[in-house]
């Protein structure tokens, strides 16, 4: 009798989850890879209804950012078969896509109904598409990012400090508006002594080895009006790279690191940057929207005392763009396990659980909805830093064109070596004569 | 007693093979390997450097572009900064270095009591991983909590914070020369120290007989006779030197901006971040032929010092 029990409720319970999920294909294991980060976290939480409902156990890749980039294209350079699912730089898809490394999902998409109008234009256009903005997607949106700002809500609301502020620049203490307002902010705190502890104006991007500089310099540069070209997809640099309104955007970038970086913060992205502010040491940091769930949390400086903003404008509103999309990788042995993922994913209940679990969907099931911008204090500046973002390269040769900037950057900026009208004249000049090798120019 | 016969031939016992043939049956998988992993990678270096190969565009037609890529490297004005700074931190790490070590290995060398404790504790420097001591150095350096800074403070009254020995143009390749002489002065040490204890006690001896002053002694045998030995500690140095890599990248990873980018760093970012497979292949080439020659003509002249 326990037998016969047994065997029926085995049986009822099968034929719940085929009818359940009758169209997700199963693999015994998949692997999918990504940075080594907060919201890697949330997917892997994510991930355990994946295996619940089809049976595929899941296993995770997670790289430190430093090393992830070279990391993973040197898995995918030699044909490695480590990972299944990849949610790579927006920047590696044209390379990926060129070299067969990311598996086309225009057919797929079409024959399972994933509509990429369902998700925010802009994290299409940057996560999925290649060549940018044509309706050839190699990935589906992942991970809405961008550069934004948070800062000491607990130390800018001090009465005397207020007061002071108030008397010197004619305006409330609070989150600046443009660069020249952080710039304001952020030689107001430095030097001053908070808490028993000297304090400094703001954390910024500054690391040399792989995109840090790059990421926090274009923060100043977007804004100020720097543009790559003059026409898009024509590589007319000379004037848009190199202009006046760019060069003003670096020296503005320059001055705040002159002014207001902790001392030794000379090489310092993402992690440094959290430490700083974690630590009690600057009154604003800037770092990707991803790490805003966790800072929010922290027992020390979350909560009431951290405030959020988006990235100041000047001339213009715009935000440096992060965030990735998921791929396929071409080289899979588990083609429709991994291809189940992404189905799996796409779909408006999980872009929403990814979402509160701390990983920013774009899914405009989640973007649209009216509470969304009250559901966490970071969500509307989220919203807005989305709708303002711009991408690096996105070329094939977009490492070459990212170690060009990286180190012009970091020679002008943090070893003082000539004037940023030199330093962008040498990136343009660069930059030339890669997209000559290329065949482009 | 019996005489012992003399061994049967390998040959004889091996039916058909000489002993020739079984020689090389020993060392053939020896030579395979080293043609595999020493000779083949720098032939196949040899052909790309001449090839417009990316590693990271497999569906790329490889193309020949003759001599094209050696002709960039040896005008780009970066990789001659590069070569430039590698200079400075060859001639100041061997310079500290062999000072260093030759005066540690000539005070070790009196034997006074405690030195075999002493010349231990000199020894771990070296006995670390350089990645550990990077770790170590960056710590120390940090100009907030850094003891390294606070000692600079205690001693000139300058403010602990207000300067950094990694993100300060000028002091960073110190800071590196510092932690590379730290590191290896007891390797050159352990070097000086084998050449004076081989210079035999009875010239000294003779020496003291015919009245010759400590200094007379030090400049006519201990210098001399240690030379060639001090010139070995140099070469080992040198060479390993002008490929520093690890302590850089973990130390200052070329910056700030590139003012401590060693060629090897540089050939990293070529070869390994903007994936110009082929241009990285003619950079070390043109690496591998500089020490090469570079290291054969030294090794002419420590022989000649030898001979002596």
């Amino acid at each position: 009798m326990r037998k016969m029990t047994k065997a029926l409720m085995g049986m009822s319970s099968a034929l719940v989850l085929s009818t359940a999920i009758p169209e997700l294909a199963r693999a015994d294991e998949l692997t999918l890879c990504w940075a080594a980060w907060d919201p890697a976290n949330a997917l892997v939480e994510l991930s355990k209804d994946f295996t619940a409902q089809t049976g595929t156990a899941m296993k995770f890749e997670f790289v430190p950012w430093p090393n992830f980039a070279d990391r993973i294209l040197n898995e995918l350079n030699s044909g490695g078969k480590l990972c299944d699912l990849l949610i790579g730089d927006s920047q590696w898809i044209g390379g990926s896509a060129e070299n067969d490394y990311y598996v086309k999902l225009n057919d797929f998409f079409d024959k399972e109904g994933i509509k990429m109008s369902d998700f925010a234009e802009a994290a299409v256009n940057a996560y999925a598409t290649w060549p940018k903005g044509t309706p050839n997607y190699w990935a589906l949106p992942a991970m809405g990012d961008a550069n934004g700002w948070f800062y000491r809500k607990d130390w800018f609301a001090k009465p005397e400090l207020q007061a002071e502020f108030k008397q010197k620049h004619g305006r409330d203490l609070g989150p600046p508006q443009t660069w020249d307002e952080l710039k304001q902010v952020a030689e107001f705190f430095t030097g001053r002594e908070i808490d028993g502890q000297k304090v400094y104006g703001a954390a910024i991007f500054t690391e040399r080895a792989s995109e840090g500089i790059t990421m926090g310099a274009t923060s100043a540069l977007y804004p100020f009006g720097f543009k790559y070209e003059q026409t898009s997809g024509k590589y007319d640099m000379e004037g848009a790279v190199n202009s006046a309104d760019a060069v003003a955007g670096l020296e503005a970038y320059k001055a705040l690191y002159k002014c207001c970086q902790p001392p030794g913060y000379t090489d310092s992205y993402m992690g440094e940057g959290l430490d700083a502010f974690k630590s009690g040491q600057v009154s604003m940091a800037m770092n990707w929207f991803a790490f805003f769930p966790g800072l929010y949390k922290d027992e020390k400086v979350g909560g009431d005392k951290i405030g959020f903003f988006v990235n100041p404008k000047q001339k213009v509103a715009a935000s440096t763009l992060g965030g990735q999309g998921i791929s396929v990788v071409a080289n899979t042995d588990n083609m429709d396990g991994a291809l189940a993922y992404i189905k799996w994913f796409a779909q408006p209940d999980v872009q929403k659980k990814w979402w509160a679990l701390g990983g920013y969907a774009v899914h405009n099931a989640v973007l649209n909805d009216p509470s969304f911008k009250d559901s966490q204090p970071f969500a509307a500046d989220f919203l807005v830093a989305m709708n303002q973002v711009q991408d690096f390269w996105q070329e094939p040769s977009y490492a070459i064109l990212l170690q060009a900037m990286q180190k012009r950057l970091h020679d002008y900026v943090v070893a003082d070596k000539g004037t940023a009208q030199e330093a962008l004249d040498a990136l343009a000049n660069d930059w030339k004569e890669i997209f000559e090798d290329e065949g482009k120019l | 007693m019996l005489a012992r016969a003399t061994p049967v031939p390998m040959a004889a016992r091996v039916r058909g093979l000489s002993d020739r043939a079984i020689a090389w049956l020993f060392i053939t998988p020896t030579i395979a390997l080293l043609l595999a992993i020493n000779i083949f990678p720098l032939i196949w270096a040899v052909y790309l450097s001449f090839t417009n190969f990316r590693a990271n565009r497999p569906n790329a037609e490889v193309a020949s572009v003759g001599l094209r890529n050696y002709q960039r490297v040896l005008n780009d004005p970066d990789i001659w900064i590069a070569m430039q700074t590698t200079a400075h931190f060859v001639f100041w790490t061997i310079l500290l270095q062999t000072l260093i070590g030759f005066a540690l290995a000539y005070l070790i060398d009196r034997k006074f009591r405690g030195h075999a404790f002493w010349t231990t504790v000199i020894l771990i420097p070296m006995m670390l991983s350089p990645a550990v001591v990077g770790n170590f150095w960056r710590f120390l350096y940090q100009p907030q909590i850094g003891l390294f800074n606070y000692i600079v403070s205690f001693f000139s009254g300058i403010p602990p914070s207000s300067f950094e020995m990694l993100g300060s143009v000028t002091l960073a390749p110190w800071a590196i020369i510092i932690v590379d002489t730290w590191m290896w002065t007891p390797y050159v040490m352990l070097i000086c120290l084998a050449g004076l204890r081989s210079i035999p006690d009875y010239i000294y001896e003779a020496a003291e007989v015919d009245r010759a002053s400590g200094w007379r002694q030090f400049w006519s045998i201990t210098v001399p006779m240690a030379l060639p030995f001090i010139m070995l500690a140099v070469l080992f140095r040198g060479i390993e030197n002008f490929k520093m890599f690890d302590m850089v990248m973990l130390l200052t990873g070329g910056g700030p901006g590139s003012t401590t980018e060693v060629a090897s760093i540089t050939l990293k970012r070529e070869a390994f971040e903007s994936w110009l497979t082929g241009r990285s292949s003619a950079f070390a080439i043109i690496l591998f032929v500089a020490v090469f020659g570079l290291a054969n003509i030294y090794v002419k002249a420590l022989n000649k010092v030898k001979q002596r």
